[in-house]
């Protein structure tokens, strides 16, 4: 930077920090009088039940002059900075060490997620292994896995999808009331719950997929509630908000994880211990997880997974070449409910126990965030938004520490969505379209060059 | 059907409603096979409105549009088709398709007749070679087993693959945008995006290509490069159907116009005799039919 000459337009130091005290006084004017009437003015209750009107003058003022402070730092410090940084000249070239992560990143994750289960083992013992697998590796695998499952509607077919959610509940009691009722095995019912989530895939597509964008939206948010009222309400056969409990547990291949002297340990003569259970469904929703990224993978390089992409980008072109956009959009609608399906099956599984609670719209907009969020389109970036979204929740619940600081009546489980809206808000602002907001070619003649996210269509619906 | 002998194309009484505006009005035409014909007309005449109906994008209010796939001798087994209620026949010689009686995507898949667009609609998100790929579509689906073959990685799928790469490449030299290939589409100057558009719809495998406007916005010298394109494709032996204003490219590569106003057809014929025609240049000058006469003259003058 030293060898550059000096932008003609800088503005004079002094003038400069001027402007950013004014800027700074006039952000905590606006901050006064935003919460002065929120934060400074409290009505409480005394005991003769009379309102009573205190004053958190000092709170007040706090809050004030750290929203001051907060805007005179970025006026002197981080807005020049970003400036400098806009200036610099961008680097063509993808410097060595780049190329070499973004080389051997895929085979590193999949060998971590592999030796994952051991090494917490190895780490914290058969005590606390029970929560970092089942908490942070399993919950955060089947959002991912359902992540990937609606990145083939959303990001590759451009179909705003609000009530994804159904799949996975379809998917959940089918395995519950079929497992229960007739006891067949996790391993026939998996497929089965596909089959049958798919089959609800295509039954809703028929009659909404003539409508585009915000319509199609509201009318799968629309279905995703039914499906959840159906279920609250069909008490005969689903057992109504009690939900079922009891929901046969998989077993390892006939052994069945029990204390028994035929259970999972007592074969292979170890101690008995329910972390072997765990460990196992780990492996289960790994394999499965795996296998959606795979499937989709290889989808986007047939002619079906390029012909999804191209009816996001212009569906009357799709047309005109002969491409049957209806199936497509079908196609589409049923391998991301088939992958939901196989989730919820398994989310019965591990649970033993369901109940309409678990699909309510927030986990529709839990997985829809997590697409949005990765970068429409990408694999890696979807599965960096599970990590971030699901496993960033869980650590919020174990943030005892901050009890220490605010006194023992903090709960940080709490401002979970506050922060997680806060989280999304920085990230939209950074990032508009997703972590990884690049497109990678299906085919390529020479060289696979990434497209810019500019280039490439959200899809209208 | 007098002179049926070569006719691909013919459009019967076409009449298009939307509510109250009658877009095309009776319209009555042939395009032959291995000729370019030309539709033209002032802007508001209605061209768009017939390519729309004959790719099926529109389904016409009136009128029978029929396409012959090889032979001329299946033109006789028209009638019997169009009295059968269904959408395409095996003749003789070919088959014939009733274009109004099918949705769009069959228009270009069965009826193999592939179109452009006024306004370009390629795929911007995709790469030039992607674009080419997707218009192989229908081919690639077969060859993948419907999917299935394909994601379970049998070799026939791969071999399909390399062949509708290679169909790609030869037309990517053919509108010199190999070196682009593996840029995204709508990187690509608007000159290039129309050639790639052309060569998107001719790897569809097309016995009709229709063609909205392909040299608007085209400078003198990529318009005449479009002229030897188009050229070398009738030379192919393709027939080809041609939205256009720029009369450079209209006279000089057509092999016969049909002009329309206000969606009725005022002339038909080669491009010499309809350059003369009297109601052409009234229409284009916007006269009033009386003053047809004295304007032509002074036109001539």
């Amino acid at each position: 930077m030293a060898a550059r000459a000096q932008p003609a337009t800088k503005p004079h130091p002094r003038h400069h920090v001027t402007a950013a005290f004014r800027d700074a006084g006039m952000t905590a004017l606006i901050a006064l009088g935003v919460f002065l009437p929120l934060i400074g003015f409290q009505t409480v209750t005394n005991i003769r039940n009379e309102i009573v009107l205190t004053t958190r003058w000092p709170l007040l003022f706090t809050l004030v002059a750290i929203i001051g402070c907060g805007r005179l730092c970025y006026a002197l410090a981080i807005d020049p900075w970003l400036r400098r940084r806009a200036m610099k000249p961008v680097k063509a070239e993808v410097p060595a060490w780049r190329a070499a992560v973004g080389k051997w990143f895929v085979p590193f994750a999949i060998g971590f997620v592999i030796v994952y289960p051991p090494l917490v083992l190895g780490l914290v013992g058969f005590r606390g292994a029970l929560k970092w697998v089942d908490n942070f590796g399993i919950q955060i695998l089947i959002y991912m896995m359902l992540g990937w499952g609606l990145n083939i509607v959303v990001g590759l077919a451009g179909l705003l999808d609000l009530g994804y959610v159904a799949f996975y509940a379809v998917g959940a009691y089918s395995y519950a009331l079929l497992a229960k009722t007739f006891g067949f095995s996790f391993w026939i019912l998996l497929p089965l719950a596909g089959c049958l989530a798919s089959f609800w895939g295509i039954l809703l597509g028929f009659p909404v997929l003539r409508l585009r964008g915000d319509y199609l939206a509201i009318v799968t948010l629309a279905f995703g509630e039914i499906i959840r009222i159906v279920i609250v309400n069909f008490v005969a056969l689903t057992n109504g908000y009690a939900g079922i409990s009891g929901i046969p547990r998989p077993s390892f291949f006939g052994i069945p994880f029990n204390a028994d002297d035929d259970g999972f340990a007592a074969v292979f003569h170890l101690p008995f211990t329910p972390v072997y259970r765990t460990i196992f469904l780990y492996y289960v929703i790994l394999a499965l997880a795996l296998l959606t990224c795979y499937v989709t993978v290889r989808l986007r390089r047939l002619p079906v997974g390029r012909a999804w992409e191209a009816l996001r980008e212009d569906e009357i072109a799709c047309r005109s070449l002969g491409i049957n956009t209806t199936n497509t959009k079908l196609t589409a609608f049923a391998m991301g409910a088939m992958f939901a399906g196989f989730a919820g099956s398994f989310f019965a599984a591990r649970q033993g126990f369901i109940s309409p609670e678990s699909f309510t719209f927030l986990e529709s907009a839990t997985i829809l965030s997590i697409v949005v969020l990765g970068g429409m389109g990408s694999q890696i970036g979807v599965a960096t938004a599970a990590i971030v979204m699901i496993g960033g929740t869980e650590i919020m619940r174990n943030l005892d520490f901050l009890k220490d600081i605010f006194g023992p009546t903090f709960d940080p489980t709490q401002y979970r969505m506050l922060i997680f809206g806060f989280a999304m808000v920085l990230i939209m602002i950074w990032r508009p379209r997703g972590l990884i907001s690049t497109r990678s070619p299906s085919v390529f003649l020479k060289e696979r060059k990434s497209i810019s996210a500019d280039l490439v269509g959200e899809g209208h619906g | 059907m007098a002179d049926a002998a070569d006719i691909l194309l013919s459009v019967e009484h076409l009449t298009m409603r939307f509510g109250g505006l009658t877009a095309v009005d009776d319209l009555s035409f042939a395009a032959r096979q291995g000729e370019i014909t030309a539709l033209i007309g002032p802007n508001g005449a209605g061209k768009t409105t017939v390519f729309n109906c004959i790719t099926g994008f529109y389904k016409p209010s009136e009128g029978r549009l029929a396409l012959r796939h090889g032979d001329a001798s299946a033109w006789a087994a028209l009638e019997t088709l169009t009295a059968s209620g269904k959408r395409s026949g095996k003749a003789d010689g070919g088959a014939l398709y009733l274009l109004e009686r099918m949705p769009d995507y069959l228009v270009a898949q069965q009826a193999r007749v592939a179109r452009t667009f006024q306004n370009i609609r390629l795929f911007p998100g995709m790469t030039v070679l992607e674009n080419l790929m997707v218009a192989q579509h229908n081919r690639l689906m077969l060859a993948s087993g419907y999917t299935l073959l394909g994601v379970l990685g049998f070799p026939s799928y791969g071999a399909a693959e390399r062949a509708a790469i290679e169909r790609a490449r030869s037309w990517l030299d053919r509108i010199d945008l190999t070196a682009r290939a593996d840029d995204p589409a709508g990187d690509l100057p608007y000159g290039a995006q129309r050639r790639l558009e052309i060569a998107r719809a001719m790897l569809t495998e097309p016995v009709l290509l229709c063609l909205d406007e392909p040299a608007a916005g085209l400078n003198p010298r990529e318009s005449a490069e479009l002229n030897e394109l188009l050229l070398s494709i009738r030379a192919d032996g393709l027939s080809i159907l041609l939205i256009e204003h720029d009369m450079s490219v209209v006279m000089q590569i057509s092999d016969h116009i049909v002009v329309l106003d206000y969606g009725v057809k005022i002339a038909d014929g080669a491009p010499s005799a309809v350059r003369n025609d009297e109601k052409v240049i009234a229409a284009y000058l916007g006269v009033e039919d009386e003053d047809v006469a004295q304007v032509a003259a002074e036109v001539r003058a």
